[in-house]
């Protein structure tokens, strides 16, 4: 009989020609963590460059005290579902916390932001419906739609034009959901929204955002781009998650659709999933009033970006998209990229490694991602050990 | 020209600029093993698809079509339902 594991011929191919000699981007084990910025990895003491920990809360008192609050008085876990016996007091309070944030009528709280997106889009979405998606998409909306009854389909990344073409192309009489990212995690470029609000009303489609990356990050509050645009109410459901600038897991999303609420009797990965434990509910719920009330995170994650953003464009660098908090240096020779990885590391930076197939149009990133809690003088540490690695791995600079 | 023989041809004119190894087309020719279409590929390809025949092809599809001739029925049905 043939083995099981044979169609993973070509990614053990790939896996092992990737020839690490220091350390390697997928192994990377954290023993001790100092801070939201620095951690000890093999052995040794390393900047965090590509946490996605944009808003740097994970050490931040008030989220940890909530937490050991929590953790004393509700214990470690809930044992159950949230439709069953997983849903505490702090897990309504999460939801009305962010429902309040973006002034929506309804917040639903799942165990992580893939389930969010699995248990919105396949739940929203039956056999008689249309899902549009970004061709970027995140692997959880990919794996959505795999899930959904619907007919799939995409529009080319980031084209509002192309999305409205596609659009019209549909007979009516079925329901259309269009899905799309507000910031792209790979390269970091963020959507065309207002013009793709704008093709959705045209078309009388559904939207929803998935703000994973651009919760923290974007809008008066942190809610994200559509906040940044003041439209909030345009956009039918927005997802987003728990596990980047918010500094623990989970995902959630808010809407205003009257009927919202049957989805937690309708979305499988709502109601089969174990609820958060109430220490992860407690410190969410604490990060998120923060986000709400503080400026200083934001204020200071933007000037970090900038510095980084502008030090490495002024290196010659190509970067994957305009300033944002993820800033990924595209690197045209794979080798060149592994090799300027490992060197890194060796000068005790990490970054992300994303090679493809994971990345979009096969690019090969060093990928970083900013937190509010970097000192100006770590993206100095960070630009010149790229200017290193540059030099020594002949990388092209404009 | 039927229908699919000018499906056939036109399909063969947009696989073009993806058929890096120059091979030979024709209606039993295989996406994976002939042209060794990846996955963004297939996507740019199935986007001018679209454009060209101005129609739908859904992703749910496309498990089951590894030849060209397999494609060349599927455009040919779509548009057919479309126009219905």
């Amino acid at each position: 009989m043939a083995d099981l594991f044979d169609k993973f011929a070509g990614m053990i191919e790939l896996r092992d020609t990737l020839a690490f000699e220091k350390a390697n981007p997928y192994q990377i084990c954290m023993d001790e963590v100092y801070s939201p910025t620095e951690a000890k990895i093999n052995g040794k003491r390393t900047l965090l460059a590509g946490t996605n920990n944009y808003l740097g809360l994970t050490f931040d008192e008030r989220c940890i005290k909530a937490a050991h609050d929590a953790l004393d008085e509700f214990g470690t876990g809930t044992t159950g579902s949230r439709v069953l016996n997983g849903t505490y007091g702090a897990h309504r309070e999460l939801e009305d916390a962010i429902a309040d944030l973006y002034g929506t009528e309804h917040a639903m709280v799942f165990s992580t932001g893939f389930l969010a997106n699995l248990g919105m889009i396949a739940g929203l979405t039956g056999k008689d419906d249309i899902i549009m998606i970004d061709a970027d998409s995140h692997a959880s909306i990919y794996d959505a739609c795999a899930l959904s009854d619907a007919t799939i389909t995409r529009f080319r990344h980031n084209d509002a034009a192309d999305l409205d073409k596609r659009l019209g192309r549909i007979n009516g009489g079925r329901n259309v959901l269009v899905v799309v990212e507000g910031l792209y995690s790979m390269l970091g470029d963020k959507a065309p929204l207002a013009d793709i609000i704008a093709a959705c009303k045209k078309h009388d489609a559904y939207l929803l955002v998935d703000e994973a990356h651009s919760f923290g990050p974007y809008g008066p509050q942190g809610q994200g781009i559509a906040a940044e645009l003041g439209m909030v109410d345009q956009v039918d459901f927005i997802v987003g998650t728990f596990s980047k600038s918010v500094g623990t897991v989970g995902g959630y999303c808010v809407s205003s659709h009257p009927e919202f609420d049957i989805l937690r009797l309708a979305s499988r990965a709502f109601m089969f999933s174990a609820s958060l434990p109430p220490s992860v509910v407690a410190s969410a719920t604490a990060a998120v009033r923060i986000m709400q009330s503080e400026r200083t995170q934001q204020e200071a994650l933007w000037r970090n970006a900038q510095q980084l953003h502008c030090g490495l464009a002024e290196m010659g660098f190509n970067l994957g998209a305009d300033c944002s908090p993820v800033i990924a240096v595209v690197i045209e020779d794979r080798d060149a990229a592994v090799r300027s990885w490992e060197q890194l590391m060796d000068m005790g930076i990490y970054v992300n490694l994303a090679l493809p197939p994971a990345t979009p149009q096969n690019v090969n990133l060093l990928r970083c991602s900013l937190s509010a809690a970097h000192t100006p003088e770590q993206i100095d540490q960070i630009l010149e050990a790229f200017d290193t690695v540059a030099k020594s791995n002949s990388i092209h600079r404009n | 020209m039927s229908s699919s023989e000018s499906t056939l041809a036109a399909i063969i004119r947009l696989l073009e600029p993806f058929n890096e190894k120059g091979v030979d087309i024709s209606e039993n020719t295989t996406f994976a093993n002939d042209l060794e279409l990846d996955s963004l590929s297939v996507m740019d390809f199935v986007a001018e698809m679209e454009d060209h025949f101005d129609i739908m092809i859904p992703l749910n599809i496309l498990p089951e079509l590894e030849t060209v001739g397999q494609v060349v029925e599927a455009v040919d049905n779509i548009a057919e339902e479309s126009r219905g």
